[in-house]
């Protein structure tokens, strides 16, 4: 085991610290040592996309980093997205059009959701298929995920 | 359908049931705040890493753990050795000799399928007892694998259990009708070989467990994702030989399932045992390798089918072998080779059926309960052997469906295994099925399209979802096998506040049994679903339950809410003695409306909140005779009889939803892969209680079913017992890319078995298995290319093409 070492960062808008081994994935940084367990862990090779956050405003497979590399990044996880008790229109939109069941997958499908429509705001049913690509959902079909971030563009053009 | 709400006595009207309310759950698990195993902290807490095996087949010759114990940071670990002291073998459901199987929650003296656990450590963190693992010397004498049912079957086959003296671990023979009369009289017989392929569940939430045992008062809490642990709880419990009241199981949020976690009770017990010898609790998450590795996969089944017709497509009989590859243990075995008991003529009504069942141990992962379990593979059986009959008679495969369905007059109707389908009108929701990717239109432009090269083929298949069990099937595995009906356990009280609380044994994940439920409940009680709240998750000790509690095989909306109707109404017909009581009036002139209780036609009204006063801190004013509190217990039994074991006949499910899925898929000849270009269902689930709810089931399960025909499958090397598809980048798990839009309409067909005509929905039976396959066979039909196999990735598809235009060369 590797000697330990401090990381520094800001998660959702609040600047966190704690200890990380080399070898410490950010997602397990995120969820056993800032206590975030929104972000989940599905498979740990970079397919299934359940650990997606936002990194210096980029979309990122929270297992495919390692918590070194997170020092002084600017995150946002799905714990930062509702503001005030208000409900960001993403997560309004998947509610609405029942774009979750079991709810596993759903904070990476919200993250990826948001990165796609901060850099489109109105992807085509094509670009939004494009732009989940990453993220495995083995409840939905996907038909209502992609029902749900159709509505969440309209949402967020308002 | 809409008279006869709730029961007779307790006419209510229908406001909430039926409508498309947004979950309850949800506002938890899009913010994040979702509670899963993986996110429960104890302190003092352990975290554990299992150690597996490399071998398909070995014996163990030698475990060492001392270089791992000296580890910092590792607290305990656990060997065969360990897990003999503290279990008894799990006991087996098969008649002898195969009730000798031996089976543990690690492997002992031998492993027989590679990823079987062989030593499990516990260690401050996850990292650590990942190092202490590898550190875990094993030595194996490797043995012969044995990767093939019917290889399995060969005398100098090696044995997967020596106990057994056997690879064959069930064998019967199922005769319904006059099967010879039916192949004397035939016109034609078609003689088929059919294989269905190991695919699985694969939820993105893996396995999970904490266990944690206390000392103090002997008991072991498990909290776990295990979605049906009331049947794990009597395993545990005999195996253990541990009372059950030390045992206390808990589900929080569950992150998905589809029959793959009610096998999880080996690692509860493994990690129990770890947390019993450390002292303190311990927490782990088994990684996506691990859980492709270990098993959970579906029933693996080569058919030799032999179907009985008449020229003009009408099916006499068929006659069936049926070789079930179950993987390395039975666990849930071989229960999923006998399911087709459920369904067996399928959707059709030929009478004259038998079936020659066996279930066959190999060195692959052990199966579990997947998703249309058991049913699955003998409806696509019966689909493949109906298109077939039709290409060979020179008829269309769609009209010889029409022809041999159950016509919606014979509902109810009894299927020759003595299932009963209870409701369901098949030829129009086929029909409704082809009308949504305009059928006709795709036919004309078919020969067209052939002739440019292009190879575009139509497919059509519908499959019931036959849901609510009867466990007395299982007794025709064994006839002493002490299981029988269906039964499920909801609690209701009312508190003092006037709120209403319910508590199901049940553990959804996905299914939205809270929302539900506050559905039913609040046509009950005249409130709105935010006024009544169902207790999340299970737990042993809080919610009632029974030995067939939990999540699983389509129905919910039949126990589940059958216990919570019965429940409801207790709870109502107490409150309403109480408010007759204090509004002197006579408890069949009241209503229940906006969280009060009035004499009809009146303002005359009490608030719930002043009868529980008087139930809960008022007693001396309660009526004469009333017991005080508001809070009632009801237990559901399913209206089933015990099989007859002579016949073999039993009426295996209560009810039975369908769906009927159209496509038009294209293949590419240069590549052999499918495009699909529509997607069509019709689902009948009888009375939907949540729209959303139904329509994400289906999507869901026809994902499943497209994945499982054209992506998704567990391959094996057959020399060395290696799972090659051992991560997410080989076990193709498909992506919003590859699934395409799916169009879904509904019919309601009322069951006339349940009190709100609902039926169970949910596993869908995988219906593209049937339809991809038809439509693939379809496209493919100038080259003659017949399809055998439930999997037809790009390779096999470019293979048969290629070999039928050499034949035709």
């Amino acid at each position: 085991m590797a000697e330990k070492r401090r990381i520094k960062l800001t998660v959702n808008g609040v600047e966190m610290e704690g200890e990380a081994e080399p070898r410490t994935l950010l997602v397990h940084f995120i969820r056993d040592t800032l206590g975030l367990t929104g972000t989940h862990i599905g498979c740990d090779t970079g397919h299934c996309g359940c650990c997606t956050i936002i990194m210096n405003g980029v979309s990122v497979k929270s297992c495919m980093v390692l918590a070194y590399q997170a020092e002084g990044a600017d995150i946002l996880t799905i714990e930062g997205l509702a503001k005030d008790g208000k409900l960001h229109p993403i997560q309004e939109a998947f509610w609405e059009n029942h774009g979750l069941q079991c709810g596993y997958c759903t904070p990476g499908q919200i993250m990826s959701a948001y990165f796609l429509l901060s850099r489109n705001p109105k992807p085509t049913e094509e670009e939004i298929r494009r732009g989940l690509e990453g993220n495995y959902c083995r409840c939905t079909g996907y038909v209502n995920i992609i029902k749900s971030v159709k509505a969440a563009a309209e949402k967020m053009s308002k | 359908m809409t008279e006869a709400l709730l029961s007779k006595e307790i006419p209510v009207p229908r406001k909430w049931v039926g409508t498309p309310i947004k979950a309850k759950e949800f506002p938890r698990l899009i913010t994040g705040q979702g509670r899963y195993v993986d996110d429960i902290k104890i302190p003092n807490m352990l975290y554990a890493a299992l150690l597996r095996s490399p071998y398909a087949h070995a014996k163990i010759k030698r475990i060492d753990t001392s270089k791992a114990e000296k580890l910092p940071g590792v607290v305990a670990i656990v060997t065969q050795e360990d897990v003999l002291k503290y279990c008894k073998p799990y006991p087996q459901i098969v008649p002898p000799p195969a009730d000798k199987l031996l089976d543990y929650c690690i492997a002992v003296d031998k492993v027989r399928f590679a990823g079987e656990p062989v030593a499990a450590v516990a260690a401050t963190e996850r990292a650590i007892a990942e190092d202490a693992c590898e550190l875990i010397e094993v030595e194996y004498e490797p043995l012969p694998p044995v990767m093939d049912a019917e290889e399995a079957l060969k005398p100098d086959a090696p044995l997967v259990h020596e106990e057994v003296g056997t690879n064959l671990v069930w064998h019967e023979v199922f005769d319904y009708g006059d099967v010879d009369k039916a192949f004397a009289e035939a016109d034609k017989v078609i003689s088929l070989k059919l294989h269905h392929h190991r695919y699985g569940g694969a939820p993105t939430e893996t396995h999970a467990v904490v266990a944690d045992y206390d000392k103090g008062t002997g008991v072991l809490t498990i909290y776990c994702n295990n979605q049906m642990p009331m049947f794990c709880m009597a395993l545990i419990g005999l195996s253990f030989n541990m009372p059950t009241d030390k045992i206390r199981i808990i589900t929080p949020d569950i992150g998905g399932g589809f029959g793959s976690k009610i096998l999880s009770y080996t690692y509860m017990m493994l990690i129990s045992i770890l947390a019993m010898k450390a002292g303190r609790p311990v927490k782990w998450m088994e990684d996506r390798r691990e859980n492709l590795a270990s098993g959970t996969h579906c029933n693996e089944a080569t058919f030799y089918v032999e179907a009985a017709v008449k020229k003009d497509g009408t099916i006499l009989g068929i006659k069936a072998k049926t070789l079930h590859d179950v993987g390395a243990y039975l666990r849930y075995e071989p229960v999923g080779a006998l399911l087709w008991i459920q369904v067996s003529s399928g959707p059709y009504r030929f009478k004259n059926l038998r079936m020659d069942v066996n279930a066959i141990v190999t060195n692959k992962g052990p199966v579990a309960p997947i998703r249309g379990y058991g049913r699955i593979q003998h409806l696509w059986m019966l689909e493949r052997t109906v298109e077939q009959v039709a290409r060979q008679l020179g008829l269309d495969p769609i009209e010889v469906k029409l022809k041999n369905y159950v016509r919606p007059e014979e509902m109810p109707y009894v299927s020759p295994s003595g299932a009963t389908y209870d409701s369901g009108d098949y030829p129009t929701a086929l029909k409704k099925a082809l009308q949504m990717i305009n059928y006709d239109e795709w036919r004309r432009k078919q020969p067209e399209l052939w002739r440019q090269g292009r190879f575009v083929g139509i497919g059509a298949a519908l499959f019931q979802d036959s849901g609510t069990n009867n466990f007395a099937q299982v007794r025709l595995i064994y006839k002493n096998n002490p299981f029988s009906g269906n039964s499920r356990m909801a609690e209701m009280w009312m508190d003092e506040f006037g709120r209403i609380i319910v508590a199901v044994g049940s553990n959804p994940h996905g299914q939205c049994h809270e929302t539900v439920v506050s559905q039913v409940v609040a046509d009950v009680f005249g409130v709105t679903p935010d006024d009544v709240f169902v207790v999340p998750g299970f737990d042993s000790w809080v919610h009632g339950w029974t030995g067939h509690s939990g999540s699983y095989a389509s129905q919910f909306a039949v126990s589940g809410i059958g216990a919570v109707l019965g429940a409801a109404k207790r709870l109502r017909e107490k409150i309403a003695t109480i408010a007759a009581h204090m509004l002197k009036a006579k408890p069949e002139d009241l209503e229940f409306k906006e969280g009060k209780v009035c004499v009809k036609g009146t303002d005359r009204c009490v608030a719930f909140w002043q009868v529980a006063n008087l139930a809960y801190r008022n007693n001396l004013e309660l009526p004469e005779g009333v017991e005080p509190g508001l809070r009632v217990i009801y237990t559901w039994k399913a209206p089933f009889k015990l099989p007859d074991l002579e016949k073999k006949t039993v009426n295996a499910t209560l009810t039975y939803s369908y769906q009927a899925h159209a496509c038009v898929v294209e293949v590419d000849p240069e590549t052999g892969k499918v495009k699909i270009l529509d997607y069509a269902v019709v689902d009948d689930c009888g009375v939907p209680i949540n729209p959303h709810i139904v329509e994400g089931q289906v999507h869901g399960s026809t994902m499943n079913g497209i994945a499982a025909a054209l992506f998704e499958e567990y391959v094996y090397s057959k020399d060395t017992g290696q799972l090659l598809a051992s991560t997410f980048m080989d076990y193709l798990f498909p992506t919003a890319l590859e699934i395409p839009d799916i169009k879904v309409d509904h019919m309601i067909s009322p069951s006339p078995f349940t009190e709100l005509g609902t039926k169970g929905v949910g596993e869908g039976s995988l219906v593209p298995l049937g339809s991809i396959a038809g439509a693939i066979e379809d496209a493919l039909s100038p080259l003659g290319v017949v399809i055998t196999d439930s999997h037809n990735p790009p390779e096999r598809i470019y293979r048969m093409i290629k070999e039928a235009q050499k034949k035709r060369k």
